[in-house]
């Protein structure tokens, strides 16, 4: 490949979502995120009790992502080849690792709010 | 035909420099222009090529010629026959690729003639040019194969990958078939320049595997037939490749040029310097031998001396792809006389460089942009695996991702590229973004 742009990069998740999906994923996690921020501002900081219950679904997030990576692309944990594959299956799994909690914080944070 | 590059670009220069005259550029790269542009086949490179110009080009018209309708993804056929994908993965409908600028006629081009700077149609409709690019891919020459023909795809264990999606499916089904059943399967590559030389191979190494997830290993024997001495234009790819078909059991004959199948007898010759050399099947991939279609081969276009003459592969400078005899005639794709270059990654990069040159041409200033060979293919060594292979005119390796990626090693990471980011890698660069 001669150059990867970020120009470049949008256009293919676009194709790869379809552009209306991309660009609603990209707002809905910009909001959790949003929201995110929000909370621990108006708490003014993280709450234990929450943080430590939306951090046991820190794995299952890592589990998930993983797996639907492979259900999705007919492969499987015994077609990593090399180091950068397990990078890549780390990598995946951080990414679910970090979304779930941050995901069933904010929930929690909600739920909280309405008592 | 004399005029040389330098009149020509004083033309061109000269009859933007009226036409710019008076008029502001509406974008600050867009070249005002009032030249007919007239692109041959709306393929990988046609589309691409369409979008392209249509973003830096205000004025002039762009019209594109294609019989066919539908659009072929064809790096896709190998995942359909691979009993991944169902046949629709690879089609689309070609209009919906174009700019709104553009012109497309769903007719052939029957006679180029480059002198007189027209094409003629099959309908007969005569189409003057002041730019012309050639981009109508390549025939697949099924019949110079003795006893071969399309119609036998789908029966008899005989496959064919790159017949088209439709028939891509029907090898599925007879691979499918064979896997559980077993036999003998026959793999070769033609005599010829090809699309995506790493199909092949790639087509062996998925049999090898489907049979020994369905554990019927030891009840199927693979055989494949390289045309020359080796098994990879690249040297470097070419052991790798050897090693691996040594360590998956599937045993290479150098050499063995395919003449003629027996679809009764499910028998295919082969050509070898010992002679001629008859191998049984019970499923084989037959890959035809590849050349120019009638179309460009008839016109003055293609080299003139050489193996090309008669495979009829257009006459163009390796780097910029411009017609060395026609300076504004250009070849991109798979019809281009350059020694790789024959895969859609190739048209992905190709098609930048004719733009600038095109453009170039058209504001009368001269383009340095060029085009090095880099040919990509990921080769899958398994479902599952795949060994991201780029490389460039001088068969060196050129990773994209150097030290991240490793090119020689069967990955998940470039499986993942070929399964998720190449269609859609692709359609942005028909799109004329990637
Ligand atoms: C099985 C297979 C696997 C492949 N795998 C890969 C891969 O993994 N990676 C990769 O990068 N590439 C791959 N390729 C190669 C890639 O698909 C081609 O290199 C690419 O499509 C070339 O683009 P093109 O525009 O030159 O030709 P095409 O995309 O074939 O387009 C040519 C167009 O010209 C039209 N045409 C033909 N004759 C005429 C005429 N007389 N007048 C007007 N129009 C005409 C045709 O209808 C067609 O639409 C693969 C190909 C095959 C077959």
């Amino acid at each position: 490949m001669k150059e990867l742009s970020i120009g470049m990069l949008l256009a293919i998740f676009e194709e790869i979502f379809g552009a209306g999906l991309f660009w609603a994923m990209v707002i809905c996690a910009l909001v959790v995120i949003g929201l995110f921020v929000l909370l621990i501002i108006r708490d003014k900081g993280l709450i234990a009790g929450r943080f430590l219950w939306s951090e046991i679904t820190a794995p299952i997030g890592a589990l998930a992502a993983i797996l639907f990576v492979q259900i999705m692309t007919d492969s499987g944990f015994k077609d990593l080849g090399g180091p950068i594959d397990l990078i890549l299956l780390i990598a995946i799994g951080c990414g679910g690792a970090l979304v779930a909690p941050m995901f069933t914080y904010l929930l929690l944070g909600l739920r909280d709010s309405r008592r | 035909m004399d005029i040389s590059r330098r009149e020509w670009l004083k033309l061109v220069g000269q009859a933007t420099a009226i036409a710019t005259s008076g008029s502001l550029l509406s974008r600050a790269a867009a070249a005002q222009t009032n030249a007919r542009i007239l692109i041959l086949g709306a393929g990988a490179a046609g589309a691409a090529l369409a979008n392209r110009l249509s973003e830096q080009l205000v004025g002039g018209s762009i019209t594109l010629l294609d019989p066919r309708p539908e659009h072929w993804y064809q790096p896709g056929f190998t995942l359909i026959a691979a009993g991944l994908k169902p046949a629709s993965y690879s089609i689309s409908q070609t209009a919906q690729w174009l700019p709104r600028s553009a012109t497309l006629l769903s007719e052939a081009a029957a006679e180029i003639d480059p002198d007189s700077q027209t094409v003629t149609t099959i309908q007969g409709r005569k189409i003057a040019y002041d730019i012309l690019i050639v981009a109508t891919g390549l025939r697949l020459d099924y019949e110079s194969i003795e006893g071969m023909s399309l119609d036998l795809i789908g029966t008899r264990g005989i496959g064919s990958v790159y017949a088209g999606p439709a028939l891509a499916e029907k090898t599925w089904q007879l691979l499918d078939q064979f896997t559980q059943t077993g036999g003998h399967a026959l793999f070769s590559r033609p005599d010829t320049e090809m699309k995506c030389a790493g199909a092949p191979l790639k087509y062996a190494f998925i049999t090898e595997d489907y049979a020994t997830r369905r554990g019927t290993r030891d009840r199927i024997t693979i055989d494949y037939c390289a045309n020359n001495n080796s098994l990879f234009g690249v040297p470097i790819v070419s052991e790798k490749v050897r090693m691996l078909f040594a360590e998956r059991g599937i045993d290479t004959h150098y050499n063995h040029i395919m003449t003629a199948i027996d679809a009764d007898r499910q028998i295919a010759t082969f050509q070898t310097p010992q002679g001629a050399v008859e191998k049984s099947f019970d499923f084989i991939n037959v890959i035809p031998p590849m050349v120019a279609h009638d179309v460009v081969r008839q016109s003055p276009l293609p080299w003139q001396t050489g193996p090309w003459a008669a495979q009829g592969w257009v006459d163009v400078d390796p780097a910029t792809l411009r017609h060395k005899r026609y300076p504004n005639v250009f070849a991109v794709g798979d019809v281009a006389g350059v020694p790789k270059g024959k895969t859609a990654a190739s048209v992905k990069w190709q098609v930048p460089v004719v733009v600038d040159h095109i453009i170039a041409d058209l504001s009368g200033r001269e383009s340095v942009e060029q085009y090095n060979g880099y040919t990509s293919c990921p080769l899958i060594t398994k479902i599952g695996r795949a060994m991201l292979i780029e490389f460039d005119y001088k068969n060196n390796l050129t990773p994209s991702f150097p030290g991240i990626i490793a090119p020689l090693e069967e990955l998940w990471i470039s499986w993942l590229m070929k399964e998720v980011a190449l269609k859609a890698t692709y359609n942005a660069m028909l799109r004329g973004r990637a």
